[in-house]
């Protein structure tokens, strides 16, 4: 009797297992090129919608004339880490457009991307960058100009958490330089400066996207820390209610692109992936950036967009923090800086 | 204090048993009768007052936000957003992954009710406890589990790759996230009743010679369809609506694998506030439609009834 | 007789092996890659990980807010359920309905309207403000957020044992002179107590590690609003598995430990009603 039990079970278990497998099997990738037309998968971060939406139309068309071939662009966004992170999993991405440097180092670090492939590209393989600006209510109630007004007790900031958005830690790192310029190198005083920053943040949104809803949708807050192709994209929806302020000392983002060697090795997808990417540097491409608000990394381009940058604002590099590896150790690792600031 | 008022309900159990009526609240009853009616009102409109209010501000303002929001822009600019291709899309690898997560949750949860409820074994309740278990673990770790035993880091991951099998960041990953988070909801409405139901008839009935699907469907099924009707429905809704542990599945392929919450997510993210929340209100249409699936069940199950 | 009622009815290898296989493929091997990746950190790491006090900050913030918050939904979904049941009135259709409303809607979703809900510019949120009391930000939003979470869970799985009781036996008490509060509390919650129960421990377990909807109204304050899926989330971030995965652990083994008192609880009950037969 018992004998038979076991034996039901263990039929009913492999039963199971066997359909499972097929049903896994089945559900299999599907063959990459139909009808020869070349796919590439593209993964983003989440502000390049837009963006991408716009350029991937250039570049099909822009393929076709040159090259007389079919290509269809996969578009995935998501937080910049957290595509980073899918990729080095087995995402398979042919190339990756990024929001910082050290997401892309990551899927280097997982062997899918090779060394050097931050000069593959110019203007270290950034077509576009950014940089970080204020975003207040209009008329600019309570006269934001500068970081210094920040850590005034009247005011309320707006910012992601640097521990969780990566766009956030240049938000961070921005204050950090303009506090660094105030008190040259007197880091404890440079630190109290942030922290005094941090102590006016009402409320810490685990991304830009929810911070921009915290301050747009929400009314809390007085200056929104945003990037400026974000702060741009707020202010398109409801121009007569916000300005943006661009402070004296703010940061140069430089979102990294990066082809993922493994993958287009793998796939045959090369050359297409190398033309995806160097087309961002096109006039047209440029401009489509410009467009989007990013700021196009060809100098005349970015001249014709100078109505809507300001290029005057005096923009320190992540290169001034010694780098991404060691401005991540230092201030966002556990333990660093930013921790700091809130204990105790 | 239980035991006194044990036989009663069993007996309670018995009587709706051999009268066959599946006792419905739709046939509504007569609200308590005894001493003072006046007191027996005021509870009573004190008890659908207080429901009332709280589904209101739980419910009916957060839907009528969504609403509010999706309708921000016009009528044009909802249509737009709802009749994209991606959307579209999106739709459809919704509705395969929850009908995968039914079918699946289904058989599972009748095979381990009926384990669970009807036998005596050993390591009962820890098995009970396991089941639970999806529903505890937090939609992140939920994903993060598959992709640390199918993702590249995994030991399994050659293989897979030369077998052309691909599971995290393909549809099957969307499935599998959706099926564990919806894992207990069919077998957890199931087993109370059963519990409750006890095993005399089962019992009964197998004496006499019944094999185990008649069995299950005489005399267990009457009893549970309420209850499994009910877990369909959480399942379903569940699943339409699981973002957590599918985000961190699915890669956000856009037109392969997003599944409708991921594609609001993405919207939103993109900054694009209205087709957000219409796209959302394409979720809240597809739950009413459940809704009214179910109350025509309901209704066909008592008109049925009402006729013996 | 017990021994008999074993062997009766068929279908116990089948289904047990069934459950067992599907428990394992689906549940138990994934879990399973959970406690390897703890295992990368030395238990010195682990220990130091979980005891950081930002960490256990936020383990104080998710488990009081999930378990006021489910308190609540056990009062409300009983009151819920036996209000659908027991009384017809209009609109009672439209509410039975929208119980399951807070699963289909995706939690990021339900998270942003309930912000702009209960933000001192929000409709709730206004009227709380005029007396000094803020809830979106606070704790106070957190517990919102997870009350909308939670809901259905106790509703479903009280509702179906309510309709399955008929309103006899109270009546047979009620003529017999017991007051109202007399047959809930010993005709009707005995019946409902295994299902109240059930609901609670799945809805506390719910709450405690839902991230999408609580995120948006929580403020996300280290040691005041930040909640444990949060750091975990964090700590992907940074690319580190071993911290990640070693507080899920704790917060798994926590959920674990309560659903198995609140299952042994239940077993404890079914056992009563057996005795009483």
């Amino acid at each position: 009797m018992k004998n038979r039990k076991i034996k039901y079970a263990a039929l009913a278990s492999a039963g199971i297992l066997a359909v499972s497998s097929f049903a896994s099997c089945g559900s299999s990738a599907s063959a990459e090129k139909e009808d020869g037309k070349i796919t590439l998968t593209n993964v983003s971060y989440d502000p390049t919608r837009e963006l991408y939406a716009a350029y991937n139309e250039a570049f099909v068309k822009h393929y076709k004339e040159e090259f007389g071939k079919d290509i269809e662009i996969t578009q995935s966004h998501g937080g910049s880490g957290k595509q980073a992170l899918e990729v080095a999993n087995g995402l398979e991405a042919d190339v990756v457009t990024l929001a910082l440097e050290y997401d892309v180092k990551e899927v280097q670090n997982a062997g899918l991307i090779e060394d050097g492939w931050l000069s593959e590209f110019p203007n270290d393989s950034a077509p576009y960058t950014s940089t970080i600006v204020f975003l207040v209510r209009k008329g600019n109630p309570k006269d934001i100009h500068d970081w210094d007004d920040l850590i005034r007790d009247d005011v309320g900031i707006i910012t992601p958490n640097p521990k969780t958005s990566g766009g956030a830690r240049w938000n961070y790192l921005a204050a950090w330089a303009y506090a660094q310029k105030l008190y040259g190198n007197d880091e404890a005083q440079v630190t109290d400066f942030v922290k005094k920053l941090f102590k006016n943040v009402l409320v810490l949104d685990s991304g830009a996207r929810g911070a921009t809803t915290t301050f747009v949708e929400n009314g809390q807050g007085d200056v929104l820390l945003a990037w400026e192709n974000e702060a741009y994209l707020s202010l398109r929806d409801a121009p007569d209610d916000y300005e943006i302020v661009s402070p004296s000392i703010s940061i140069l983002a430089q979102p990294s692109v990066a082809i993922v060697d493994e993958i287009v090795d793998d796939r045959g997808t090369r050359d297409a992936a190398t033309e995806y990417l160097n087309y961002l540097y096109s006039d047209e491409a440029q401009r489509i950036e410009g467009d989007n608000f990013y700021r196009p990394s060809d100098p005349d381009i970015l001249k014709e967009y100078s109505d809507v940058f300001d290029l005057d604002i005096d923009l320190v590099t992540i290169a001034d923090f010694g780098g991404w590896d060691e401005a991540f150790a230092k201030h966002f690792a556990d333990g660093g800086v930013f921790d700091k600031i809130y204990e105790e | 204090m239980a035991t006194a008022a044990l036989p009663a309900s069993k007996n309670v159990k018995k009587r709706s048993a051999e009268t066959n009526i599946p006792v419905n609240s739709r046939t509504a009853q007569p609200d308590m009768i005894h001493e003072d009616g006046a007191g027996a009102k005021a509870v009573r409109a004190l008890l659908i007052g207080v429901s009332i209010l709280f589904m209101f501000v739980m419910m009916v303002l957060p839907l009528a936000t969504v609403i509010k929001e999706a309708l921000k822009q016009g009528w044009a600019a909802y249509q737009k957003a709802v009749t994209d291709d991606y959307t579209r899309s999106a739709i459809i690898l919704t509705l395969e992954a929850t009908v995968s997560a039914l079918i699946i949750n289904t058989v599972f949860g009748l095979f381990a009710a009926w384990a669970i409820t009807k036998f005596h074994f050993s390591g009962k309740k820890v098995l009970t406890t396991l089941i639970d278990v999806p529903v505890t673990v937090s939609p992140i770790i939920a994903g993060l589990i598959y992709v640390l035993v199918f993702g590249r880091q995994s030991v399994l991951y050659p293989y897979l790759k030369q077998a052309g099998i691909q599971i995290v960041y393909a549809v099957p990953g969307v499935i599998l996230a959706t099926v564990f988070v919806t894992f207990p909801f069919i077998s957890r409405e199931l087993i109370p009743v059963l519990e409750a139901q006890g095993t005399d008839e089962e019992e009964a009935a197998a004496l006499m010679g019944a094999n185990g699907w008649t069995i299950f469907t005489k005399v267990t099924f009457p009893h549970i369809k309420w209850a499994f009707l009910y877990g369909v429905v959480l399942c379903t809704a569940r699943a339409m609506g699981e973002f957590g542990a599918v985000s961190v599945l699915s890669g956000h392929l856009r037109g392969k694998t997003n599944t409708l919450p991921l594609y609001v997510e993405v919207l939103f993210q993109g900054f694009e506030w209205v087709p957000a929340f219409a796209v959302s209100s394409i979720l809240v249409i597809m739950a009413v439609i459940i809704l009214v699936i179910r109350n025509i069940f309901e209704h066909n199950a008592k008109t049925r009834s009402g006729g013996i | 007789m017990k021994i008999k009622a074993k062997r009766v009815i068929p279908g116990m290898g089948l289904s047990l092996g069934v459950t067992i296989a599907m428990l394992s493929i689906i549940v138990l091997i994934p879990l399973a890659s959970l406690v390897v990746f703890t295992g990368r950190l030395s238990f010195r790491e682990f220990v130091d990980v979980i005891t950081s006090r930002r960490v256990l900050a936020s383990f104080e913030v998710s488990f009081v807010t999930a378990l006021i918050a489910s308190l609540i939904n056990a009062v409300m979904g009983v009151i819920l359920a036996w209000v659908l049941v027991r009384y017809d009135f209009p609109g009672r259709r439209i509410i039975d309905g929208m119980i399951e409303l807070p699963f289909a809607l995706p939690t990021a979703v339900a998270g942003i309207s309930l912000t702009a809900l209960t933000s001192d510019k929000g409709w709730i949120g206004k009227i709380f403000d005029k007396f000094g009391i803020k809830i979106a930000y606070t704790r106070i939003g957190i517990t919102f957020a997870l009350v909308f979470v939670g809901i259905p869970f106790v509703v479903r799985a009280v509702q179906p044992i309510l309709e399955k009781m008929d309103g006899t036996y109270e009546e047979a008490a009620g003529v017999m002179g017991a007051s109202r509060t007399t047959i809930f509390w010993k005709i009707i919650f005995p019946e409902i107590r295994p299902a109240v129960f059930t609901g609670f421990g799945l809805a506390l377990g719910r709450c405690i590690g839902e991230y999408g909807s609580v995120v948006f109204i929580a403020g996300n304050q280290p040691f005041k609003t930040e909640i444990t899926p949060l750091i975990i989330m964090a700590k992907l971030q940074e690319y580190d598995y071993g911290s990640a995965s070693a507080i899920a652990l704790v917060m798994l083994v926590f959920s674990f430990a309560l659903l198995f008192a609140v299952n042994l609880i239940q077993v404890h009950n079914s056992k009563i009603l057996k005795g009483g037969r």
